[in-house]
């Protein structure tokens, strides 16, 4: 068999030649309105969005802004559900909203496969990952993942006050997903600054993002060359070998599914746990509810992920076009605010409340639509595994100083520090 | 009571099978399937009903009276 030479020179530097995208000024500081000038960016924003959210379905529930080259956000649930479902007239070329557009000649592949996909791509490109990905398949990570938890809380030995966002929570998705991928554990911190780099860092000046863009990429590229010399029984060996089309993937795909693999599963689940524990933390009657009632559990994680929802997602507008009353142009961002969809009373009874015992709960955490979460499963397990474990072990905690809590900025939210007393 | 799921709107998010796992499954990718051929047990009418109520992309129906 001939040796596998997609990775060996610098695939990247090939796509040099091609289409170009666009780069629009960088705009920062204080929102002056947010109904016309909203950014995800700011801190009033990480602090507490929704009453943000909350005031501009009210007023203006398409609210614009000339930041990040112009763009727009619904909080209405029928507006984002209706974005989400109309994949013809809203492209997932790009899904961060940021200083730069892709080009359009990206599209249906786009740069992390699938979730930058449209159709007819996005279909098959989903289709080799869904199966490592099934309740059952996941299910298997289980027991390790309970281990890992309990590990994490035996270290809290001796300590009063421990930062359950840096030190049990990140934890957790960064060890099942390293285990999934095949990446060494103790790259965990790498890992952060990669999400931070991605997620957070998207307004800093151009050259420092491609800078930190780039060191994401060559550290997939030494892991794909490692499972090159040494495969093994992962998911990572598993995109190099996939075949699509009768053919293997391109290499641009393989990595890029990679990076869509190893950023979106950390901060998304490090941001559910941290936020169904600062919300236990400061709400004594759930917290005593739970832990008298373990099996209400996944309906409370399912509220949680309701009112804390910790993903939004972006889509492009493809073209020109009068869309319920906005005037849209062709790539004008939309922020697709799943935590505005899930807290509209239009939707939700007591939208703004959180009901541990919701019975009816069709919210749009994983969102709505092809591109529902591909983790879902592995996100759901991950989230009702740390809170059953940090219950049982630790039945009574409380914020032990509530304006030292902090919330990542951008388009995943929850907690970054959060510092719980234990005992 | 019979329910039935839209294959066309069912995007695999697993609701169903979580909630009444004795009426709904997930086949090789995810998707859901019924278990047996849509008839829900006597007794079993609510957890037919939660599971409708509770599909994001409302791919579930339940059939009353049949």
């Amino acid at each position: 068999m001939a040796a596998d030479d997609r990775f060996t020179d610098d695939y990247r530097g090939r796509r040099e030649d091609g289409p170009v995208g666009t780069r629009n000024e960088i705009i920062t500081g204080p929102v002056s309105d947010w109904a016309t000038d909203f950014s995800h960016l700011e801190p009033e924003w990480s602090a507490d969005p929704y009453p943000i959210q909350d005031d501009l379905r009210e007023r203006c529930p398409i609210a614009r802004t000339e930041r990040f080259g112009g763009g727009w956000l619904p909080t209405r649930y029928e507006d984002v559900a209706a974005i989400a479902y109309d994949t013809d007239r809203f492209s997932s070329r790009a899904i961060i909203m940021s200083n730069f557009r892709p080009p359009r000649e990206l599209a249906p592949v786009g740069g992390s496969p699938p979730i930058s996909s449209d159709p007819p791509f996005h279909h098959d490109a989903r289709k080799l990952l869904l199966p490592a990905f099934t309740k059952q398949a996941v299910a298997r990570q289980e027991p390790s993942t309970r281990a890992f938890c309990h590990s994490l809380i035996d270290a809290f030995e001796g300590q009063d006050v421990v930062d359950a966002a840096a030190d049990y929570a990140q934890h957790i998705p960064i060890r099942v997903i390293a285990d999934m991928l095949g990446f060494p554990p103790e790259h965990g911190p790498q890992f952060r600054e990669f999400v931070e780099d991605l997620i957070e860092g998207i307004n800093l000046p151009p050259d420092d993002r491609i800078a930190r863009v780039s060191r994401l990429f060559d550290y997939l590229l030494a892991q794909v060359h490692e499972h090159l010399d040494d495969p093994r029984e992962d998911l990572t060996t598993y995109l190099i070998n996939a075949e699509l089309y009768g053919q293997k993937l391109e290499p641009s795909h393989v990595v890029g599914t990679l990076v869509l693999l190893l950023i979106a599963g950390i901060d998304t689940t490090w941001s559910a746990i941290g936020a169904s524990l600062w919300h236990l933390a400061k709400t004594p009657a759930d917290r005593h509810r739970l832990v008298a009632e373990p099996g209400l559990l996944p309906t409370a994680a399912e509220e949680f992920l309701r009112a804390y929802a910790p993903v939004t997602m972006a889509r492009l507008v493809k073209q020109d076009m009068h869309w319920h009353g906005a005037d849209m142009k062709a790539d004008d961002w939309i922020l697709l605010s799943f935590p505005a969809a899930n807290r509209d009373p239009a939707q939700f009874d007591r939208a703004g409340e959180v009901v541990i015992d919701r019975e009816v709960n069709r919210h749009a955490a994983f969102g709505l639509g092809i591109h529902r979460c591909l983790g879902s499963h592995l996100a759901r397990m991950e989230l009702r595994t740390a809170l059953e474990v940090w219950l049982q072990r630790i039945p009574e905690f409380s914020l032990d100083d509530p304006p030292a809590v902090t919330w990542s900025p951008g388009q995943i939210r929850g907690p970054r520090t959060l510092p719980l007393r234990i005992r | 009571m019979k329910v039935q799921i839209s294959s066309e709107r069912c995007q695999g998010h697993g609701r169903c099978y979580d909630l009444v796992p004795d009426l709904f499954g997930e086949d090789e990718e995810g998707y859901s399937r019924l278990l047996g051929d849509g008839t829900v047990p006597p007794g079993k009418e609510r957890e037919a009903r939660l599971a409708e109520s509770n599909c994001p992309e409302r791919a579930i129906e339940v059939l009353e009276g049949t």
